[in-house]
């Protein structure tokens, strides 16, 4: 049984399974402050099967890349991506935590090189993946807060 | 890093096997007669380091320099940023790159962490970490498992005590995972408040140690063979009253020495302020000062390994 909250999709992308309350976090990872360009609903604290409560995103008229998809990771790595073409799922992943991580979020130490003007994108060794924690590759500290240090 | 250190980079004590520990130490032993002056030695001659202190420090830079030149090697460099490009807001990166041009060999001491990894990114030459703020300082490392091994023939199954300041200070965190491979049985001493972080005692206790921990030195000097001693800094207690009596629990003098060892050596990274008493300078459990001595055969052997001058 298909029970919709908002209105079917035609074409885009359904990020389903979101912890709960990251759903902002999310939104701000794919950027939907800066461009309009199409409907975006967001549902928040819905439940769930499998988590008991979940936050869901619907994007229209777009797919992630592979930078979103792994910040996404990053802040939520149980998220599932849902593609949906002509209203259906054609495309059903969960998103995978990568096991290194560049240019993508700030070292989370203030006395980190990388946080300095230096001409050096931040990058990281994930040691856990569930929850993610990341080794800085420059200072050796660990980020645990990622949704903090996501830029 | 593995096998050779020849155009390595130096950065983390953590990159190290423990062979290529092991093989340090040995070049560094071969090192002691040139490091006194009682051989001369041009193995390093014509060859020039980098030296850049973004930061004060004495010992280290001073044993630097003294290393490469009894190699007859040349130290170029500053041991202040003000005055040079550096203050006028150059970055790192390029301060580097300039340099990498310079020399041979680069020395970093910086303030910031991961200064040296960057550095190195940066340099063709070998990037020696001389410190990276509160990071690491693997130099400092390698001339403290040099001394125990001098002093006690060995590492492996001697009790060492460490005490002071373990929370923040990077020498410890270094030194004690750095003797946990080499299987010395381990013993932390401080007030609760400054004890040794988990991640470390976690990833001590992967190599088959579980150090002891205790808050009484009293209770456990009796046992010791090594007692590494660091500063508890009065920054790190809001109360004076509190540091003034934390400061003379961890203080050492001949009491706190009346049930050591005869053979108990006692170290310290230096500089101390009062952590030992300088009463105990004359007793033969001082080592610190051979200990700031043993920072040039081992500083020595690095240079001399990460050049190619020796294998
Ligand atoms: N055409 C559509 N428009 C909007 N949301 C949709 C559309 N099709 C599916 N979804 C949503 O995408 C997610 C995955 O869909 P589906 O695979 O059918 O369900 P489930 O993963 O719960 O088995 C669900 O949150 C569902 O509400
Ligand atoms: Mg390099
Ligand atoms: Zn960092």
């Amino acid at each position: 049984m298909k029970e919709f909250k908002v209105t079917p999709i035609r074409n885009g992308t359904v990020i389903d399974h979101i912890d709960v309350g990251m759903a902002l976090k999310v939104l701000r990872i794919i950027g939907v402050r800066n461009e309009v360009s199409s409907t975006v609903s967001v549902l928040m604290h819905v439940p769930s099967k499998k988590n008991n409560w979940k936050d869901v995103v619907k994007i229209e008229d777009r797919e992630l890349d592979p930078k979103e998809l792994d910040k996404i990771a990053l802040i939520s790595p149980d998220a599932t991506i849902n593609i949906i073409r002509d209203y259906n799922v054609a495309e059903k992943f969960v998103v995978e935590v990568p096991e290194r991580v560049k240019g993508i979020m700030t070292c989370s130490n203030p006395g980190c090189i990388t946080n300095k003007s230096e001409p050096v994108e931040p990058e990281f060794v994930v040691e856990t993946k569930k929850p993610p924690a990341l080794r800085c590759v420059y200072c050796d500290r660990m980020t645990t807060d990622i949704a903090e240090n996501i830029v | 890093m593995s096998g050779s250190l020849k155009g390595s980079d130096i950065v983390s004590i953590r990159d190290f096997s423990r062979e290529q520990i092991e093989r340090v130490l040995e070049v560094a032993e071969k090192m002691v007669p040139i490091a006194r002056g009682d051989e001369k030695s041009s193995l390093l001659e014509g060859r020039i380091l980098g030296s850049l202190f973004y930061e004060p420090s004495t010992r280290t830079r001073l044993s630097f320099e003294a290393a490469m030149t009894r190699l007859g090697g040349r130290t170029l460099g500053f041991d202040e940023p003000r005055g040079s490009s550096v203050a006028k807001g150059e970055t790192l990166a390029d301060t580097i790159r300039m340099v990498d041009a310079y020399s041979d060999v680069i020395v970093l001491r910086h303030t910031q962490e991961g200064a040296a990894r960057l550095a190195g990114h940066f340099a063709e030459k070998p990037v020696i970490n001389a410190g990276d703020g509160a990071g690491q300082h693997p130099t400092q490392t390698l001339l403290d498992l040099f001394t125990i091994r001098k002093e006690k023939g060995g590492i492996d199954g001697n009790h060492i005590v460490i005490v002071g300041d373990l929370k923040y200070g990077r020498t410890v965190h270094s030194l004690s995972e750095a003797l946990s491979m080499f299987g010395a049985e381990l013993t932390f001493v401080a007030p609760p408040t400054l004890q040794m972080p988990q991640e470390h005692i976690k990833h001590i206790e992967t190599r088959g140690i579980r150090p002891k921990i205790s808050n009484s030195l009293e209770e456990v000097i009796a046992e010791a063979d090594v007692l590494y001693v660091t500063r508890i800094q009065k920054e790190r207690f809001p109360d004076p009253a509190e540091y003034r009596k934390v400061a003379g629990a961890f203080t050492i003098d001949r009491e706190m020495l009346r049930d050591a060892s005869d053979n108990l050596v006692i170290m310290h990274p230096l500089p101390r302020v009062s952590e030992i008493d300088p009463e105990v300078d004359l007793t033969p459990h001082a080592r610190y000062f051979d200990q700031a001595f043993n920072g040039v055969p081992v500083r020595m052997a690095l240079l001399s390994m990460v050049l190619g001058g020796i294998e």
